[in-house]
């Protein structure tokens, strides 16, 4: 876990005993883990588990009621954070181009209007090549498909070059074939920008060849490590606080918990399928 | 050039003061609604835009009861209701509708009080018409330099805030996490509404003046693929329609029955609602309608 040694990658991202409390509800507690350079992790866990919150709290969107959050930074001139929020429908009516949604990750934020300029132009064109988006860079983006958007998504995310990239569910809604394209991009650039990439989703199995480690998140808590050392009866029982089955399947990893008011059966009709 | 196209242009339809100032007026107006309208169409704030506009008619009938022009009225209780609006809850989705509803509903019952006194005060019905219909030839040249003032702030809230106003159409969250104040962006845009709104009221009437701002945005957004080429086209398609109003109106004088022109307003809204009807059947085939059926599947 600790970064320290000069042969390790550069931690990016330390989240320390964090805790979240919205509305009398306790949302998380005591969460920790850290992320460092190049290193692919997944953020698992059902819905309403509390992925949300944590990478809202990341992005300091959330203040937590415990704990700190360091993300770490080179030079205080690059962004720290990229982000691919949940689930954005965009908007067929909406006149904006792929390569527009793009630009606005280089300067969004900032009031008055933007002059071209053909160093921004370039920049552009090479983060649409690096999404492997040129082909549709000038059509609409309400227009494209699912898996198109969540490209253009994230190259509105990289451009402006942070050292964690941020995605909330960015799976959802795809078809295995986008699903495939999406994972293989998120980790070729992972490994060539050694940018920090925290994914969240209800489905880890998508993910299983590229993740490096896992953060798992059940009941307001994680546990965290590789995927063998995460994902076994063992650890996902202590966990979940009930018995858990981790079932692997032709490569694929089924998750079976126990209902915490019911008593302990295995597979059978009391049983949530938590992961599939 | 005038004789030839006298059967369309009347004789002195150029050398008419009131013609002069209705053109120009017209103009701004139309060129403020169109970018201004881009923007409500793209945020989805319709509803808001057209409330905040009959909301001015109890700011414009109670201006007529005080005497002065019915603009500061509309501009004062405009901005009023967008305040009133922005506090009730209009930044969130849901609330959004609600607030707007509710505000409206309230102005609208103050504004049946003023026009009631209005008329019983004139004696005449002029006043409702006026407000609710728009009086852009019987402006007083004095009120021009007024105009320009609140179109130029209009314009201006609205162009520097360009690049957050789009990233925060597009999705809340992703502007947020970029760093836009979302809540100042979300209450500067509705006082450029509300300003622009009132300005297309005194122009064409306040129950009218929607036409202008969401007609012409609406045909653009159709017609091309660029927040800013659509806010340019919002803005012509509005001027064109507007001056075509006004030749049309000032032609009808002649029509049936004789002695009385057509309302303007009338014609603005047909000839932008024509337009819009045009685009909708001229939709050009858009690059990617392969892709249109796919993300329908997915999203």
């Amino acid at each position: 876990m600790q970064a320290d040694s000069a042969t390790e990658p550069a931690e990016v991202l330390a989240v320390d005993g964090v805790s979240v409390t919205l509305s009398g509800r306790e949302i998380l507690r005591d969460v920790t883990f850290h992320i460092h350079a190049g290193e692919f992790t997944g953020l698992i866990g059902s819905n309403g588990a509390g992925k949300t919150t944590l990478l809202r709290v990341i992005l300091g969107l959330i203040t937590p009621s415990a704990g700190t959050v360091r993300v770490e930074s080179e030079s205080r001139r690059r962004p720290l954070i990229g982000y691919v929020p949940q689930r954005i429908t965009l908007d067929p009516d909406m006149p904006l181009r792929a390569r527009d949604l793009v630009g606005l990750g280089i300067d969004g934020q900032r009031f008055g209007l933007p002059w071209p300029s053909s160093a921004r132009h370039r920049l552009i064109d090479e983060m649409l090549e690096s999404v492997d988006a040129t082909r549709f860079a000038e059509s609409r983006v309400g227009n494209l498909s699912g898996g198109e958007q969540q490209r253009i998504l994230i190259a509105h995310a990289l451009i402006s070059r942070p050292r964690l990239l941020l995605l909330d569910e960015p799976l959802a809604n795809l078809d295995i074939g986008s699903e495939q394209e999406v994972v293989a991009l998120l980790s070729r650039i992972a490994k060539q920008q050694r940018i920090a990439v925290l994914i969240s989703t209800h489905d880890m199995n998508p993910l299983l060849p590229v993740m490096d480690r896992i953060v798992y998140v059940a009941n307001g808590r994680i546990a965290t490590g590789t995927t063998d050392e995460v994902v076994s009866s063992e650890s996902l029982t202590k966990l979940y606080g009930v018995h858990v089955d981790v079932i692997h399947v032709h490569d694929r990893i089924l998750v079976v918990a126990g209902r915490r008011d019911a008593p302990l059966q295995h597979g059978g009709g009391e049983s949530i399928v938590e992961v599939v | 050039m005038t004789g030839f196209l006298s059967p369309l242009i009347e004789p002195g339809f150029f050398a008419n003061a009131p013609v002069q100032t209705a053109l120009l007026v017209g103009g701004i107006v139309a060129v403020v609604s169109g970018v201004v309208g881009t923007f409500t169409v793209m945020r989805g704030q319709s509803f808001a835009g057209h409330s905040l506009a009959d909301i001015g008619t109890a700011g414009g009938s109670a201006a007529f009861l005080l005497g002065i022009s019915p603009l500061f009225g509309f501009v004062a209780m405009n901005l009023l209701a967008a305040g009133v609006m922005e506090s009730i809850g209009i930044r969130r989705p849901r609330g959004r509708d609600l607030a707007t509803g509710i505000v409206l509903g309230g102005a609208l019952g103050i504004a049946a009080l003023f026009l009631y006194l209005d008329t019983t005060a004139s004696s005449t019905t002029g006043a409702t018409i006026n407000v609710l219909f728009g009086s852009i030839f019987t402006l007083p040249s004095s009120l021009v330099p007024f105009i320009g003032v609140f179109s130029v702030v209009a314009l201006a809230l609205v162009l520097a805030m360009y690049r957050p106003l789009i990233l925060t159409s597009i999705s809340s969250d992703l502007a947020k996490a970029q760093g836009v104040p979302i809540r100042l962006v979300g209450i500067v845009y509705l006082v450029a509404l509300a300003v622009a709104v009132s300005l297309s009221a005194v122009a064409i009437g306040a129950i009218l003046s929607t036409a202008l701002l969401i007609g012409p945005a609406a045909t653009a957004l159709r017609i091309t693929n660029r927040t800013g080429y659509a806010a340019l086209i919002a803005a012509a398609i509005g001027v064109v329609a507007t001056w075509l109003g006004v030749l049309l109106a000032y032609d009808s004088y002649y029509w049936f029955p004789t002695g009385g022109g057509w309302p303007v307003s009338f014609f603005v809204v047909t000839v932008v609602f024509l337009v819009y009807l045009l685009s909708q059947v001229r939709v050009r085939p858009r690059a990617g309608a392969r892709r249109e059926s796919t993300a329908a599947e997915t999203g």
